[in-house]
């Protein structure tokens, strides 16, 4: 069957084009409303027995997949605009923002709710590397939250994309934290992994990849 | 062999018997009730002298929070999954250094073994537990009708692998059947319970039914589901976590708060059923069953054998 790339280009266009012109006409406030609601209402869950009969653990699952994906969703916005023309920039402060409230939730959770106890915080924190590395990734948001705003990026100006750059690692080590906690290879958290490295990849800039190129050359 | 008997498993589970004994209940619907209105310490003063006294999770605590990974990973799977499970007729291959090896039908082992309630704690090495009212025998029950000979010095046993049954054999980096193994003296111990029934009703397929270990002082993952084969051996038999990651999971794995796992620190626990804002209580050693099972250990490093 013959296909006609021309119009499949044209079609994708066209997506991306309804994408834009619709997103534009979404208030910012409103993202920061709808995407404030999730925790209230896996708390409320949680409280009513939604969640089933160990909710404590069900509620850090929640959240840490919600704020993981809240994390691969910002992180995709580059791309998808490089690679697909949606311009979603916009709403990169706010997914950003939430992202952060997020896991600063689920953080939360497992410091009040399920270890209690300050000495085993601790201990957790130091001796169980799928905790360290979460909590590494948690620190490393921290500088992204407190200058997501208008007068962070005017006082450091260059300095302030570059420390943006914080979030690829802190993307990885969600992902890698994510695959450790299963106890065996399960096949979902591999998928958000494999989906992060992808959206890596598409970060290496043109000239590292040429400049590689030319290296194998020589050899 | 296997499927020839006459006598079906359900006709000869505990749940008659069990309601006589406590007729105070008048019958399954008051039972539920009975144990929201708090009448449950009557249970104990029933129970035999292995049973704890404490306030037995619910039935739907039990029987909707289970790790039975082959039905899938999720807390939640196997009670979603297992339903499709046919557990009669059920047969259990008893092999190995004993004297009447065979295809044991169930109903024929049943026919010969007493049923008693035992309400036990169980401890997950994921830091939860459980207060469990186990209806089932003791293994040495079974063991006896084999014949263990003499140089027999381990019990291993195996998992039903079916997979048309069991979704969850498609995924997962688990080589099955799934496989567990006690020491013979461990086996025999009075506390070591092969389970049948839960709340005097059939074990629901998601704990493992029809047929279950259940090792009180040992971390959850040892007391096996859905056995379909015993084998007496003379060499400490492959366990499943253990092959799968032996750093973490040892051949013993008796629970012991001074011993951490890698990734769970074992000092605490967290029973099931307290709510969202459920408190930690301490772990205790061999699960609280210490007087009656540290004998078995005298002279061994406990850290070393995890
Ligand atoms: C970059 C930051 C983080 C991300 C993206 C993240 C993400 C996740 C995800 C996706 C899960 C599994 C959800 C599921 O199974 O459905 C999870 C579980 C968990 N996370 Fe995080 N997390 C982060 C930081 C942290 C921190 C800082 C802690 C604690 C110090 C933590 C503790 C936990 C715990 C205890 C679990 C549950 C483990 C279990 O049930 O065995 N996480 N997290």
């Amino acid at each position: 069957m013959p296909t006609d790339p021309g119009r499949k280009g044209v079609l994708f266009v066209s997506v991306a084009d309804h994408i834009n012109r619709g997103s534009r006409r979404v208030p910012i406030w409103s993202v920061y409303l709808l995407g404030l609601l999730p925790p209230v209402w896996f708390l409320y869950l949680g409280l009513t027995g939604g969640l089933g009969v160990e909710p404590i653990n069900a509620l850090e699952r929640e959240l840490g997949k919600l704020g993981l994906q809240a994390l691969i969703l910002g992180f995709s916005i580059t791309p998808l605009r490089r690679f697909l023309g949606v311009n979603l920039i916009r709403f990169r402060r706010s997914i950003g923002v939430l992202t952060f409230y997020y896991i600063a939730c689920h953080l939360l959770v497992w410091l009040v709710l399920d270890v209690q106890i300050l000495s085993q915080i601790w201990a957790d924190i130091l001796k169980r590397p799928y905790i360290t590395i979460g909590m590494v990734g948690f620190l490393l948001m921290l500088p992204l939250a407190v200058t997501s705003n208008n007068w962070s990026v005017r006082k450091l100006g260059a300095d302030w994309r570059k420390l943006h750059r914080l979030v690829y690692p802190a993307v990885v080590l969600g992902g890698l934290h994510y695959v450790m906690l299963a106890k065996t290879w399960q096949t979902e958290p591999l998928v958000y992994f494999a989906v992060i490295l992808t959206l890596l990849a598409t970060r290496i800039p043109v000239k590292l990849l040429t400049m590689a190129k030319r290296g194998q050359g020589a050899v | 062999m296997a499927y020839r008997s006459k006598l079906k498993y359900s006709d000869v589970t505990p749940k008659a018997d069990f309601l006589n004994r406590r007729q105070l209940m008048g019958g399954a619907g008051a039972l539920a009730i009975g144990s929201a209105a708090g009448v449950l310490p009557k249970w104990a003063e029933a129970a035999g002298k292995y049973s704890t006294d404490a306030t037995p999770n619910t039935f739907e605590e039990i029987s909707t929070y289970n790790n039975f990974y082959e039905f899938g990973t999720g807390k939640g799977d196997p009670v979603a999954n297992a339903q499709r499970l046919t557990t009669d007729p059920w047969s259990v291959q008893i092999d190995g250094m004993v004297d009447r090896p065979g295809n044991y039908d169930l109903a024929d082992i049943l026919a010969k073994v007493s049923i008693e309630e035992r309400i036990y704690r169980f401890r997950c090495v994921e830091a939860w537990s459980m207060v469990v009212p186990w209806n089932g025998f003791e293994l040495k029950q079974l063991l006896d009708m084999a014949g263990v000979q003499s140089g027999a010095k381990y019990v291993a046993f195996e998992t039903l692998v079916r997979p048309e049954e069991m979704p969850g054999l498609r995924r997962s980096g688990i080589e099955w059947p799934y496989r567990e193994g006690l020491r013979l003296d461990e086996a025999l111990h009075p506390l070591t319970l092969m389970a049948t029934g839960l709340y005097g009703k059939e074990l629901p397929k998601q704990n493992g039914a029809p047929l279950r270990l259940v090792v009180p002082w040992k971390y959850g993952f040892k007391s096996i589901k859905s056995i379909v084969r015993v084998t007496l051996t003379d060499k400490m038999p492959p366990t499943t976590w253990n092959m799968l990651q032996s750093r973490e999971y040892g051949f013993y794995s008796n629970v012991n708060p001074n011993v951490s796992h890698p990734r769970w620190s074992q000092a605490t626990e967290r029973q099931i059923g307290g709510g969202l804002f459920a408190k930690r209580k301490p772990t205790l050693m061999f699960n609280g069953y210490e007087k009656e099972v540290a004998s078995l250990y005298d002279g061994m490093d406990l850290k070393a054998n995890y």
